[in-house]
């Protein structure tokens, strides 16, 4: 298949949400909203859930099923108060030591007005340092286009794993054809380049696994259940220092002597 | 026809804009405004060295480096390999040991001429290793920070540098590390996104252009054209996420006032 196909099968709109993957994946899920600081952003959906009967915290872009609710949550493209909830959700994680589990799906941050006074930016940088430190589990599931910094500040992980069909990338292959090309109609081309595949990115260490889409939330169970059982058994120190390591590397082929 | 006197006076002109990052000069009886674009142009990350750190203290941090090309992008290594003749980098970062005011520090500087100061894998390893650096050596670590945001050439290695660099200056935050980050103009995307806001304190350079979106895309997106000022120094100055905007002329004074008020434990 070629890698622009990726890029639309990733979109589209029929592809299992984080919502659905709440409802098939976990049990007694309690959404939580609010940034605690000025906002609810709905373009990113999170809460407290069982994962095979212990407790977790989930947390995802929210991509809606139809336009009606895509306008809802803003096309799962936050502001720095959809990162602020995240952060939020994700340091109580660590105080209740509850493992955090990510799943991501968004074109990018939103580039607004009110996202860059309210420090888009800022709000970004802080997720990636605070996740980089976090002292318990931390699992991603790109489940359809992760793009840009707006997906990393959600996935900064001990195990990331792409869906077959997920692509992930520094922008979208549009932006990258328009700005290194002058000429946004060669996104096909632009998406072959990139190396945005979840074959490429196993390769370059950025993904873990991938995750076969014949039986999607099974997969996904399977997956998550695998990578937590190792993960649990690790100390804290173990844990955080490895994740270290993994984020250091990259990528150490090219850095010489 | 410019007589040799006036070329003169317009090269002192144009160097005393650059040292002293003036946007507004007399000259004559004209009052000239110069873009920050300007001002921001000629000045390079040699220059920025010269003016901040004590004279002869300046130690480069040695690293070197394999091409890094990962997506084999056609053209890329061609243009780094044009690109370093010309302003004598390797890439768009210069990192070193030195004194500012007579107190030690890591001093790391981007520099535009560089592909926009994008960061690709060797810029944030350069990153990574300054605050390592610092962090081994108890020093503080002071980065200017300029750049169009990661470096789409190398695609999603590129990308990866925002978490390296977030991850390698928290931990050395943590470690009890002073970050002072100095955004000039401009700091956008993966930079702007990362190492550039995450300092224990943050100085901004007047008319610095710094936000995570550029402003054109902002403009096409909500389809309306942005506010006068709209994500300059002054405007996250006043939005709470620049601790001070300092013009050029008053940075080494600033950043040594920043090292002496860190330079004892009170505990």
């Amino acid at each position: 298949m070629k890698a622009f196909d990726r890029v639309l099968k990733a979109r589209e709109i029929a592809r299992p949400k984080i919502t659905d993957y709440v409802e098939a994946l976990f049990t007694d899920f309690f959404e939580l909203r609010g940034d605690g600081l000025k906002k609810e952003d709905k373009s990113i959906y999170g809460g407290i859930a069982l994962f095979h009967g212990e407790p977790v915290t989930v947390i995802g872009h929210r991509k809606g099923k139809d336009a009606s609710e895509n306008i809802d949550c803003n096309f799962a493209m936050p502001g720095p108060e959809g990162y602020r909830k995240a952060l939020r959700l994700m340091r109580q994680a660590e105080k209740f030591k509850r493992p955090v589990i990510t799943f991501v799906d968004t074109p990018g941050a939103y580039p607004g007005l009110e996202a860059e006074m309210f420090g888009q930016s800022q709000a970004i940088s802080e997720s990636l340092a605070v996740m980089s430190r976090l002292r318990t589990p931390i699992v991603t599931v790109v489940t359809g286009e992760g793009s840009s910094g707006g997906a990393l500040a959600i996935s900064v992980a001990d195990r990331i794993f792409m869906l077959e069909n997920a692509i992930y990338s520094v922008l979208s292959p549009e932006g990258f054809a328009s700005i290194l090309w002058h000429d946004s109609s060669r996104k096909a081309e632009a998406a072959e380049v990139m190396k945005l595949t979840a074959d490429d990115l196993l390769k370059f260490g950025v993904a873990d696994g991938i995750i076969s889409e014949d039986s999607i939330f099974a997969n996904v169970d399977k997956a998550l259940s695998e990578a937590l059982s190792v993960l649990k058994k690790k100390g804290t120190e173990e844990l955080v220092e490895e994740r270290y390591r993994k984020y250091r590397k990259f990528d150490e082929r090219f850095c010489g002597a | 026809m410019v007589t040799a006197v006036e070329e003169r006076k317009n090269k002192f002109i144009r160097y005393k804009n650059l040292r002293e990052n003036a946007t507004e000069v007399l000259e004559g009886r004209a009052k000239i405004v110069i873009p920050a674009e300007k001002v921001a142009e000629a000045y390079t990350a040699m220059d920025r060295v010269r003016d901040i750190a004590d004279a002869g203290s300046f130690a480069e941090l040695s690293c070197e480096f394999g091409e890094t090309d990962p997506l084999e992008f056609s053209g890329y290594s061609e243009k780094k390999k044009a690109l370093r003749d010309e302003t004598g980098l390797h890439d768009a970062v210069v990192s070193g040991r030195c004194t500012v005011g007579g107190y030690p520090a890591v001093m790391a500087v981007m520099d535009k001429r560089f592909m926009m100061a994008s960061m690709g894998i060797e810029v944030g390893e350069k990153i990574a290793r300054a605050a390592e650096y610092a962090m081994e050596n108890g020093l503080p670590l002071i980065i200017f920070t300029a750049s169009g945001g990661a470096r789409m050439q190398e695609g999603m290695l590129a990308l990866m540098q925002m978490a390296k660099t977030s991850a390698v200056i928290e931990r050395f935050k943590e470690a009890g590390g002073l970050y002072i980050s100095v955004l000039t103009h401009p700091t956008t995307g993966g930079v702007s996104a990362s190492f550039a806001t995450l300092g224990d304190i943050t100085l901004a350079e007047p008319g610095a252009l710094i936000g995570f979106a550029g402003p054109r895309v902002i403009e096409q997106t909500i389809g309306e054209k942005l506010p006068e000022g709209f994500q300059r120094a002054e405007f996250l100055e006043e939005h709470g996420f620049v601790d001070r905007v300092v013009a050029r002329r008053e940075m080494k004074a600033v950043l040594t006032k920043l090292l002496k008020l860190h330079s004892k434990e009170s505990l």
